[in-house]
């Protein structure tokens, strides 16, 4: 009988949810996406060994046989290359498998906070793109003994951060578009041949001319020359290519919100 | 307590059309504190379809659909309520403990995780990722993360498909736990022996409606017929052609037969053989009447029902 009682008293303290509660749910989604990638080599191997190991290859091995530059330049491309691949893997990816298999009907009938999902996969790619800066950094500076000061290391660091957002979004809307087993290989369509048409492997200076004029419509381009900028090769000023990944960020979420409603 | 007036679930003529297909078509259909509701019915039926407006997973076309008294797409509202769907693939590198204490963490007063962990049966799993347990145990996991929240209401989808005899029955057990705490529970199962263990009321489901409903006895008793089983060499074709019986087939030795006259059936069966043994006579079950029922809904429905 104190059963039912607690029960009865218990539905008056649904009518809310404190503050402190619903932070927690937000952090207890947070953490989980981060261990459950962390610990699932299938997701971190690709996304954390292709840039560091490219870099090695390409930045430290035959870097210097490729100019002096090519260190400092390949530290910021690998390092876009890098931060592209949790947004659209991480969140585009698993959004697209997880509307297959269930765990998001299940998500959604639950009542998990709005906005838990995307922001705990958001926590999620944006750690992961601390690792990969953080091993790029370490490399460049310990490895290929690029000299950098602390504010260049810190701009680049701050750039991948924030660069991860529009693939999280552009991630996001790949994730309302495609759906199951066909998934990882539509996204790395288009991973692959972005990173290689944004100048992140060879340099745009060396490829043909409609390639370089093509080179803006693409968000990796932006964000390169960002990081660039970071690492003192940059070209121009900063705040259009700022707008630019703004704009696409805004442009992708808002699309996929207008298809996650009517297609759910 | 005066909110007791206001049902814990309710289905008000609602509708859901996926494009030409009507799947809900005008169902009404309550559900009160404390008590088990299971809902039967063929494949296709819309048993699914009733669950996912009730969870606020897809809006009405018509009709009403109210949890608590509130719009089930209200989060206030399904913060009273625990889900255990049929298909949910979770996350294979998290723990158990990991998972439950993610899922309690969307309610306001949820149990403990080791409390949850106990009713589910689940305990010594606690420590091992998703991936690693069997299906069964899955099942039990996904249990537990239904009942963390302290819901008031339960929603269980199939909940004990690839169970074994004695997980199954751990789970009634549990089930019963909840609902003499004064949780309510919406079931869907395949297993009629389920919902005859569990259930308060039974609802029928065909094409889009509820075509019966009432408690597991009601059910039985709207459905007169009788199973007779005996021992004997006479021949099928000959007792299928008697006017006491509905339908006839053999098993093994024994002769299976379903009839609305038990006793007149029984005597024409001593007279024609002498040698006849084992003479058994059975009132029908709730799958007996759950065939009867769907039959006189929907005669075109045969195969369906075969394949459900």
């Amino acid at each position: 009988m104190n059963a039912v009682i607690s029960t009865l008293d218990t539905s008056h303290a649904h009518v809310g949810m404190p503050t402190r509660r619903v932070i927690g749910a937000y952090l207890q989604e947070a953490r989980s996406e981060c261990l459950r990638y962390l610990r699932s080599p299938g997701f971190l191997i690709p996304t954390v060994m292709l840039p560091t190991v490219f870099y090695l290859m390409f930045g430290i091995v035959l870097g210097r046989a490729n100019g002096a530059d090519a260190p400092r330049y390949l530290l910021a491309a690998y390092g876009t290359f890098g931060v592209m691949a949790p947004g659209l893997f991480g969140f585009g990816l698993a959004l697209a498998l997880e509307r297959d298999n269930g765990l998001m009907m299940l998500k959604r009938a639950l009542p998990m906070p709005p906005g838990a999902y995307l922001l705990g996969k958001m926590a999620m790619a944006i750690v992961v793109a601390a690792v990969v800066s953080v091993l790029l950094l370490l490399m460049a500076t310990l490895l290929a003994h690029v000299p950098l000061t602390a504010s260049q290391m810190l701009t680049l660091f701050i750039t991948d951060l924030f660069g991860v957002l529009p693939f999280c979004a552009m991630g996001l809307l790949l994730g309302t578009l495609i759906k199951g087993q066909g998934a990882p290989g539509v996204v790395n369509l288009i991973y692959l041949p972005m990173a290689f048409l944004s100048g992140l492997w060879v340099p745009l200076a060396m490829m043909p001319k409609i390639l370089q004029q093509l080179a803006p419509i693409w968000p990796s381009y932006h964000l390169s020359q960002l990081a660039l900028s970071a690492v003192g090769l940059g070209q121009g000023i900063a705040w259009p290519h700022v707008a630019t990944l703004l704009a696409y960020t805004v442009g992708f979420v808002m699309l996929a919100a207008h298809r996650l409603r009517r297609h759910g | 307590m005066t909110n007791t007036s206001v049902p814990v679930a309710r289905l008000a003529a609602a509708v859901k059309r996926y494009g030409t297909l009507t799947a809900v078509d005008g169902l009404d259909l309550m559900l009160h504190r404390g008590e088990l509701l299971a809902l039967l019915g063929p494949n296709g039926a819309g048993k699914s379809t009733a669950i996912s407006l009730l969870l606020g997973l897809v809006r009405a076309d018509a009709g009403k659909v109210e949890l608590f008294g509130q719009d089930p797409q209200q989060i206030m509202a399904r913060r009273r309520i625990g889900v255990m769907l049929q298909s949910a693939t979770l996350p294979p590198t998290l723990r158990v403990g990991e998972l439950i204490r993610l899922t309690a963490s969307y309610y306001p007063a949820p149990r403990t995780v080791q409390e949850s962990a106990a009713l589910a049966g689940v305990t010594d799993l606690l420590q091992r990722p998703y991936a690693k347990l069997s299906g069964g145990q899955q099942r039990r996991v996904q249990f537990a993360l239904a009942l963390c929240g302290r819901p008031e209401l339960l929603f269980l989808d199939e909940p004990t498909v690839g169970m074994d005899i004695e997980a199954r029955q751990k789970l009634w057990v549990a089930i019963r736990h909840l609902i003499a705490e004064g949780c309510s529970v919406v079931l869907t199962t395949h297993y009629l022996e389920e919902a005859e263990a569990l259930a308060d009321r039974v609802c029928v489901m065909a094409r889009g409606k509820v075509i019966s409903q009432g408690t597991v006895d009601d059910l039985r008793a709207r459905v007169a017929l009788k199973r007779v089983r005996c021992i004997t060499t006479l021949d099928l074709a000959a007792v299928s052609s008697w006017p006491e019986v509905v339908e006839a087939r053999r098993e093994g030795e024994r002769l299976w037969m379903s009839t609305a006259h038990a006793e007149a059936l029984a005597r024409r069966l001593l007279d024609a053989d002498a040698q006849l043994a084992e003479l058994e006579v059975q009132r029908a079950g709730l799958a007996e009447a759950f065939t009867e029922l769907t039959r006189e809904a929907d005669p075109s429905a045969d195969e369906q029902r075969e394949a459900a």
